[in-house]
């Protein structure tokens, strides 16, 4: 029989000015088990939590149950508080009757009672709560970036910095994402490149980082501490030893029409191509799709030109098996593509482009030089349209239900490079609202829009229409309530921020859970915004939300404080709220084996003595490292024998019956 | 099917004989023509009393769990809806395939006795089957009687006439379709009932359940080794003895036991001495998992994973469950 002590916590007038404490003190001390009950009015506070260690002793009790505020507040508090007073710090059941009850009610006696069964609920578990003691599992000291872009380039600088290794694997040919397209960089509009090259070189000669390029993540496996990763490193068709990085190939390479990924189809290249001068590594890719050598078994012009022998064309794709003690996600996003906004006439017409391809046609090194052109005439615009909000902010049938939070600084951004560059043209920004909220956005914004003239119209806009070669604006404006048209020469979508339907598969191999915009949800979303809710997994980037550059940095950073938490560590301490069957009971159907999320059941083929009956039977056991206490097998498992411990059929049926007791 | 009774004797005899198998699954004479019942035969000489008649409604699939462990393999004969079970019982590794040789066996549908009763059929003595006519011998004379007219329930919603799994088949190419209509029309009707309605029409019918187990004890797909209702730990087995409520919780909570693994093999409802339409409420189920996540029969591969215990890329997260895809 446990002798439990029951304690109700005032939380000030937070739960006192709505239950009243003193009936529940006194009804508590009536349930089964418990010996003695108190209340005070902070229970978490120092003199609360010695109230608790002295009635421990006091009173010989072997379990507390306190009536406080959410497990999610002071459940570690309290257990530490069991530990100090000699008890497992298992021991201890919280009732919630803030959360759970003060807050949501304003009846004072119906309060009362529902806190009362509260505290029933959690004494009748807690008569049969058992000691726990977790286990410990050790840390591989080696951190995988997933994603090369400057999220995931910052995460490993500082990750390596602090001493660890670091592995980055990169989808494309080369490190540095979306940020290496960009021309210049709000607020200071300094040149994306100088401030990114740097660091992408520093990340290639870092001791401590080593790049896998033009890869994948093929298979994750493990848990927290001990991730065990396949990754697929794309066969380039070039060896990465041999290739000193001349480019002879690309001059030679006969193919000059393939589309060049980095501007965005704008320009193209070579079938053996670097996407850009400054990529790192720059060892060229063959694009086996465009290359005549891949295509009709003739050609081979780089493979002949090669001064050291570094084309492959028989080269394979290789797996290589790497363990890992983290994981942060770094994918980062792409922008939508406006196609299906027919009304915008995008992909109908050459002047109708998207702000990243607005980006780099501003760029010196980009498809035009510079110059800012039609690319139906080769003309010089004459005037300019911007719609802010494409695919953003939209119901869900029609694009993003969010705002992506960077379109209305970087079209500020565009119309001051218009301006500065040819003040003769004119600029029209279409909004729904501009918002910039962050150090000097507003005082860049409001440069635009007053120092550089540019023409900015609250209004929705309703279609294009090609005539003659120009493009009619066809919107509202808001604020004069009317209707408009504006002939434009070329006209920019801001399209929204979207992360790539395809990482999906990569978190369901995490086992990280993702939003409904596929962006990867943070395990709480102000306290713990750079970490999954599965362990070891993090977050840095746009693959958790849309942001700039300045809080991806900011975020990739905290994931490599977040994840140094862990490497530093030489045991982690696990959490013993785990699975477990009972093998007497199992039938070995794998009902449990194929709902747990994290892989965490096997199986042995074992000689049971089921009361002197001896057979071999298939049972199910539950890996202790890697299951999450998640629970879902002890629902599946029909005939009982899974069990979680912490939260037994038994605990919870108990807490079921307090409640329904009348 | 009399061609096929000597064709299924002989295979029986021949594996037995050559010591492929020690011992043969099939059906056994009973004392009256319509009392065929399961039985395991483990020399030649036994198998004179084996029989394969319009009586021969068990499914037999469920009695090879209990061979799981011993060191010998088993010939079994199995209808064709018989084999969804088998599959479903392989994939939750309650038999062995290796312990087993099954040979799938044609079939025209089931005779249900108390049918021909209603029909004023009495002391049978003989059935002579010739497809859709049945000529039957009695103590009072002969009979005729058309097949379809005295079908068990579970032939009526019959999932076809091929085999999901098998080593051999033998005489499935005779089988006549008897398959007749929407096997959800009884569901359907049940939840157009109001709610009130539909709770009165369970309790009553639950109400006659005297817990003899039988439903539990023939379900292919309820194989626990210890049944949960039968476990004085499992905090469920004697929840509600004391009020009129047990009889309720245990078919509710079996119902939820085999849903996503029920086959709708019928056998439920056959063998309930009370006449409880039990498969009614494992149809409901099998209905709503249809409307959740698209069509789903349990037992019709091995592989196949009951959506109710399957994850995989397209699954969308439990948070973001999307308007439309369930009942409204
Ligand atoms: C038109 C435009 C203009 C912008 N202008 C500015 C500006 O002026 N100032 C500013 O602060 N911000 C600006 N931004 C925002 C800026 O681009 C982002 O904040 C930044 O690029 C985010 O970095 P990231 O590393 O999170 O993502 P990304 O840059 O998208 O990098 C992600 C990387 O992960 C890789 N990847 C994806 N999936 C996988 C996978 N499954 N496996 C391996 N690798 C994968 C990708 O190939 C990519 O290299 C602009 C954005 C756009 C669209
Ligand atoms: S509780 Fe069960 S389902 Fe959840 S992780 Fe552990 S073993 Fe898997
Ligand atoms: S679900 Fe239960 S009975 Fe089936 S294998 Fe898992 S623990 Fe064993
Ligand atoms: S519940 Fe009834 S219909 Fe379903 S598998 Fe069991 S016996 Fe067959
Ligand atoms: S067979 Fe019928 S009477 Fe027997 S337990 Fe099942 S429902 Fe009840």
């Amino acid at each position: 029989m446990q002798r439990i002590g029951a304690f109700v916590c005032w939380c000030g007038s937070n739960i006192a000015g709505t239950v009243d404490i003193d009936a529940v003190t006194k009804s508590a001390a009536d349930e089964p088990g418990v010996v003695y009950s108190a209340e005070y009015q902070y229970m978490c506070s120092e003199g609360g939590q010695l109230a608790i260690r002295r009635a421990v002793e006091e009173h010989g009790l072997t379990g507390i149950a306190v009536c406080a505020c959410s497990p999610r507040m002071h459940e570690t508090t309290f257990r530490k508080t069991a530990a100090a007073a000699g008890l497992n710090p298992y021991m201890v059941e919280i009732a919630n009757i803030r959360e759970h009850c003060s807050w949501i009610h304003k009846n004072r006696e119906s309060a009362t009672e529902k806190a009362t069964i509260l505290m029933r609920a959690a004494i009748a578990k807690l008569n049969l709560n058992k000691p726990l003691f977790p286990g410990e599992s050790g840390v591989v000291k080696r951190a995988l970036v997933i994603g090369g872009g400057i999220a995931g380039i910052q995460t490993a600088l500082d990750i390596a910095d602090a001493g660890y290794e670091v592995d980055i694997v990169e989808k494309s040919p080369t490190i540095g994402g979306r940020m290496a397209q960009l021309d210049k960089t709000f607020p200071t509009l300094d040149c994306s490149a100088c401030i990114l090259t740097p660091k992408m070189v520093d990340a290639a000669q870092h001791d401590n980082i080593s790049l896998y390029t033009y890869s994948e993540v093929d298979e994750v496996s493990g848990y927290v501490g001990s991730f065990s990763v396949k990754i697929r490193q794309k066969a380039r068709s070039v060896n990465r030893e041999l290739c000193n990085g001349c480019g002879d190939c690309i001059t030679k390479c006969p193919v000059k029409k393939a589309n060049s990924e980095f501007d965005e189809g704008l320009s193209k290249r070579s079938a053996i191509y670097v996407p850009f001068a400054q990529a790192v590594p720059n060892i060229p890719v063959v694009d086996r799709e465009n290359c005549t050598r891949f295509k009709t078994g003739k050609c081979g012009l780089c493979e002949k030109i090669c001064g050291t022998k570094a084309i492959d064309f028989e080269q394979q794709d290789e797996i290589i098996e790497r363990e890992y003690g983290v994981i942060i996600v770094a994918t980062g996003f792409k922008p939508l593509s406006p196609e299906r906004y027919g009304e915008y006439l995008y992909g109908q017409s050459p002047d109708v482009l998207t702000s990243l391809e607005f980006e780099r046609m501003m760029n010196a090194a980009g498809p035009t030089g510079g110059v800012l052109k039609r690319l139906s005439n080769n003309e010089k615009p004459k005037s300019i349209v911007f719609i802010q909000c494409v695919g953003s902010r939209a119901d869900a049938k029609k694009g993003k239900t969010y705002c992506s939070k960077i379109c209305c600084m970087y079209t500020a951004k565009h119309a001051m490079l218009v301006k500065e560059k040819y003040p003769d043209i004119d600029v029209h920004v279409f909004y729904i609202d501009v918002r910039t909220p962050g150090k000097n956005f507003d005082e860049f914004y409001r440069r635009a829009a007053e120092q550089y003239d540019v023409n900015y119209i609250k209004g929705m806009v309703g279609k294009l229409a090609d005539e003659d070669g120009r493009l009619r604006v066809i919107a509202s404006d808001l604020l004069d309530g009317k209707q408009i048209t504006i002939d434009a020469d070329l006209v920019v979508l801001a399209t929204a921020v979207e992360a790539s339907p395809d990482v999906r598969a990569l978190g369901t191999m995490l086992t990280a859970s993702m939003d409904q915009n596929n962006f990867f949800t943070e395990a709480h979303p102000k306290l713990r915004p750079v970490e999954s809710p599965t362990a070891g997994i993090f977050l840095s980037g746009v693959c958790q939300g849309p942001k700039d550059i300045p809080e991806t940095v900011a975020q990739a950073g905290a994931a490599a404080v977040k994840a140094l938490g862990i490497l530093s560590k030489n045991k982690l301490i696990g959490n013993p709220c785990i699975a477990e069957s009972n093998e007497l009971l199992c039938n070995g159907c794998s009902c449990c084996e194929n709902v747990c999320p994290y892989g965490a059941i096997e199986y042995t083929e074992k000689e049971i003595n089921d009361h002197g009956n001896r057979n071999n039977r298939r049972v199910a056991q539950v890996n202790e490292a890697i299951c999450q206490g998640c629970g879902a097998c002890t629902v599946a498992c029909p005939s009982g024998s899974m069990d979680l411990k912490g939260f037994t059929n038994r605990q919870i049926m108990a807490e079921v019956d307090a409640i329904c007791r009348t | 099917m009399q061609r096929v009774e000597g064709e299924i004797k002989q295979k029986a005899h021949e594996l037995l004989k050559s010591g492929v198998v020690s011992s043969v699954l099939a059906w056994k004479k009973g004392d009256l023509v319509y009392d065929a019942a399961p039985a395991f035969f483990k020399s030649p000489n036994a198998l004179e009393d084996m029989v394969y008649n319009g009586f021969c409604c068990s499914n037999l699939s469920k009695y090879l769990i209990e061979k799981d462990s011993e060191n010998e393999k088993v010939l079994v004969f199995l209808k064709p809806c018989d084999t969804y079970s088998l599959n479903q019982l392989l994939s939750n590794h309650r038999v062995i395939k290796d312990k087993i040789y099954a040979v799938g066996i044609g079939c025209d549908g089931k005779i249900d006795i108390e049918k021909l009763r209603a029909k004023g059929v009495k002391g049978i003595l003989e059935i002579e089957e010739d497809g859709e006519s049945l000529k039957i011998q009695t103590l009072y004379g002969d009979e005729t009687c058309v097949r379809r007219d005295i079908l068990l329930e579970k032939c009526l919603n019959c999932k076809g006439k091929d085999h999901m799994v098998y080593d051999e088949l033998i005489g499935s190419e005779l089988s006549e379709e008897t398959a007749l209509g929407d096997k959800f029309s009884q569901v359907d009707e049940l939840e157009k009932m109001s709610s009130d309605d539909r709770f009165e029409f369970w309790r009553c019918e639950l109400s006659k359940c005297i817990r003899c187990n039988a439903c539990r004890n023939v379900c292919p797909s309820c194989t626990c080794r210890k049944c949960v209702f039968d476990n004085p730990h499992s905090g469920v087995n004697a929840k509600v003895n004391v009020t009129d409520f047990e009889e309720n919780m245990f078919h509710i909570i079996r119902a939820f036991h085999v849903a996503g693994r029920c086959s709708d093999c019928g056998e439920c409802t056959r063998v309930c001495p009370q006449g409880i339409p039990l498969q009614l409420l494992n149809r409901k189920f099998i209905k709503d998992i249809n409307n959740f996540y698209g069509d789903f029969q349990a037992g019709e591969t091995v592989e196949s994973r009951s959506p109710l215990f399957d994850y995989n890329f397209e699954d969308i997260e439990p948070n973001v469950i999307s308007k439309g895809r369930g009942i409204n």
